[in-house]
């Protein structure tokens, strides 16, 4: 699966409380978590990223609380997909099970600009600048990954696992 | 080739004689827990698993701790949700408002979690509960509705870092010092995805309480838990609050480490975090002189009676500085009443400190104690992002009881050296 758009350019070691900030924490509507999201960053970002576009982070985005809130607030901004060099291991996880695709990706920070247009191919990992006419490696999802995804995230997982457990 | 301790754990609660780091293993589940915040996300999932019941109610607990007592009447309703599924469901481990506190200081107080086990919890600070020789981690609130549902969990094996403390601890030197320094070196993503093993001769002269700190903050290096080997101390806490029967777990002699890092405890000093990162630590003396708004003694990181004690020997006899606010925050009720039974709680209050109920009010800038545009604060709390704790131009820096309460007490960031003269440094 392949997802393009365009390019938002954030720092290292973005943390859950810059994303969403636990006063807002007493709903799971993302659309109603988006209206904050990246209130402590940049209240300006979200003004700025349109549906379809793709946030670049440097190493360990999403690092802190083990706030669902953070995947589900990014997604409910229309965000795609996340680049980042590396994610915290609990925000990773959540990212999955919210349905949030991000890749590992070293080069694409650095290389990238704001603005710059870009394909994500989720399979490989493959980040590619269409603006500028490179193209990254990135870690591939791994296989467990790509399965729980298929099944339809883990709510599709459990039910699968329970059915199983059945016959 | 030998196995640490958490892959030894690992392997026997995934059924195998053996695990490697990098395994994925789908791994059984001791003990679950959810807080007011995360638990009406885990059971929103749950229900959309179609699953009828939790896979064992004696194995599954909710506490509110977050914003408790409710703060407004979005928490409230947050609470009710959280009430009517264990009400429905005839869950038995339930903490509500006046029986609740803070929820990792909570359920190893109330032995829901004994060594060698497998525990899991919708709240960062799960990895808590490594000190009593358990692996546990933090997960969101869909993991979490998966694990309720299934009693397992799907877990990559972590490769553990070994952490080795030797020699004699300096006054006003606490676990909490121990782990900062360890973040401060190692870095916010220095131990990421991986297992912290914490080990020492200087680790065995600490109390629980000091040793929960140090796991407490594994998290804090992005690591999915921290880890110590149980020993006569552990055993001593442990025993007689243990729900369950359990095995004591240690790391084979031959087990391999990714890293080992050594440090000297006897050279060290108090320390503090300095704003915005966990990551940014400096001797206490080296960052003396900032001006202090408030001081918060509290949390699942140092919210324990021993806390209560460091910052009461530095409060008896003297008072919070006239432009400066201390929040004291016992983290469970038994913890309350044993600082009421020692006095504790009178000179807290002769100080000129607030006291409060359990919460983790105002470590998230939730409520209890939220900060105004470009104040600061000394916390014993674990986290000092931007905004953590109210408004994003305020700042945190994060330290010791001891610190907390001399900063409270001078009105700005001291060693508690210069405030407790009369006592003579060991």
């Amino acid at each position: 699966m392949t997802i393009r758009g365009q390019a938002h350019i954030l720092g290292h070691h973005i943390d859950t409380d810059v994303i969403i900030p636990a006063r807002y924490l007493l709903t799971s509507d993302p659309a109603e978590l988006a209206r904050y999201v990246f209130e402590d960053l940049d209240p300006a970002l979200r003004q700025r990223v349109r549906p379809g576009d793709i946030l670049v982070a440097g190493e360990n985005f999403g690092q802190g609380s083990s706030r669902e809130h953070a995947p589900l607030a990014i997604k409910g901004l229309g965000v795609s997909c996340m680049v980042a060099r590396s994610f915290a291991r609990i925000f990773y996880r959540n990212a999955f099970n919210v349905g949030l695709p991000i890749v590992e990706c070293q080069d694409a920070h650095g290389h990238t600009s704001e603005g710059d247009a870009l394909e994500v191919d989720l399979a490989t990992g493959q980040v590619t600048n269409v603006t500028r006419g490179e193209v990254y490696a990135g870690t591939p999802v791994p296989e467990f990954m790509q399965r729980l995804l298929a099944s339809g995230g883990l709510v599709g997982y459990v039910r699968a696992e329970l059915a199983r457990k059945r016959t | 080739m030998g196995m640490t301790l958490t892959e030894k754990i690992l392997a026997v609660h995934s059924g195998q004689r053996e695990v490697r780091p990098g395994d994925l293993i789908d791994c059984r589940v001791d003990f679950l827990f959810a807080n007011d915040i995360t638990a009406p996300m885990a059971i929103k999932e749950f229900e959309k698993m179609g699953v009828e019941n939790v896979f064992d109610p004696d194995r599954v607990a909710f506490v509110f701790d977050h914003y408790v007592p409710n703060k407004d009447i979005a928490s409230a309703q947050q609470c009710k949700i959280t009430r009517e599924f264990v009400s429905a469901h005839h869950l038995p481990h339930f903490y509500d408002i006046g029986r609740s506190g803070i929820a990792h200081v909570l359920l190893a107080e109330l032995g829901f979690v004994a060594p060698g086990e497998v525990f899991v919890g919708a709240d960062s600070h799960t990895c808590n509960h490594g000190a009593l020789g358990a692996f546990a981690t933090g997960v969101g609130s869909s993991d979490l509705a998966a694990a309720m549902a299934l009693g397992r969990l799907w877990l990559r094996v972590p490769e553990s870092t070994k952490f080795v403390f030797t020699g004699q601890m300096r006054r006003w030197v606490t676990g909490k010092d121990l782990i900062l320094k360890v973040i401060g070196d190692i870095g916010v993503d220095g131990a990421r995805y991986g297992a912290m093993e914490f080990s020492g001769d200087a680790l065995t002269q600490l109390t629980m309480d000091e040793r929960f700190s140090i796991t407490n903050m594994a998290v804090e290096a992005g690591a999915k838990n921290g880890i110590m080997e149980p020993d006569d101390v552990t055993l001593a806490w442990v025993t007689p609050r243990a729900r369950r029967p359990f095995a004591v777990v240690r790391s084979d002699p031959d087990a391999r480490y990714a890293d080992v890092h050594e440090y000297d405890v006897s050279s060290m000093e108090p320390v503090v975090s300095v704003p915005s990162s966990p990551g940014n630590v400096m001797p206490v003396r080296e960052a003396a002189g900032v001006k202090v708004d408030q001081c918060f003694i509290g949390t699942c990181t140092n919210g324990r009676i021993g806390d209560l004690r460091d910052a009461a020997k530095v409060l008896a006899g003297r008072t919070v500085h006239p432009q400066t606010r201390l929040l004291v925050i016992p983290a469970t009720p038994a913890i309350y009443r044993q600082a009421l039974e020692e006095g504790l709680v009178q000179i807290f209050l002769d100080a000129g400190a607030a006291i409060s109920t359990s919460t983790c009010g105002p470590c998230i800038g939730g409520h209890m104690g939220v900060l105004a545009e470009g104040e600061v604060c000394v916390s014993t709390s674990s986290r000092n992002f931007v905004g953590r704790m109210g408004h994003r131009s305020s700042k945190v820096y994060l330290s010791n009881a001891a610190v907390a309460a001399a900063a409270a007490v001078a009105g700005k960031l001291v060693h508690p050296d210069e405030v407790v003269r009369d006592m003579v440094p060991a």
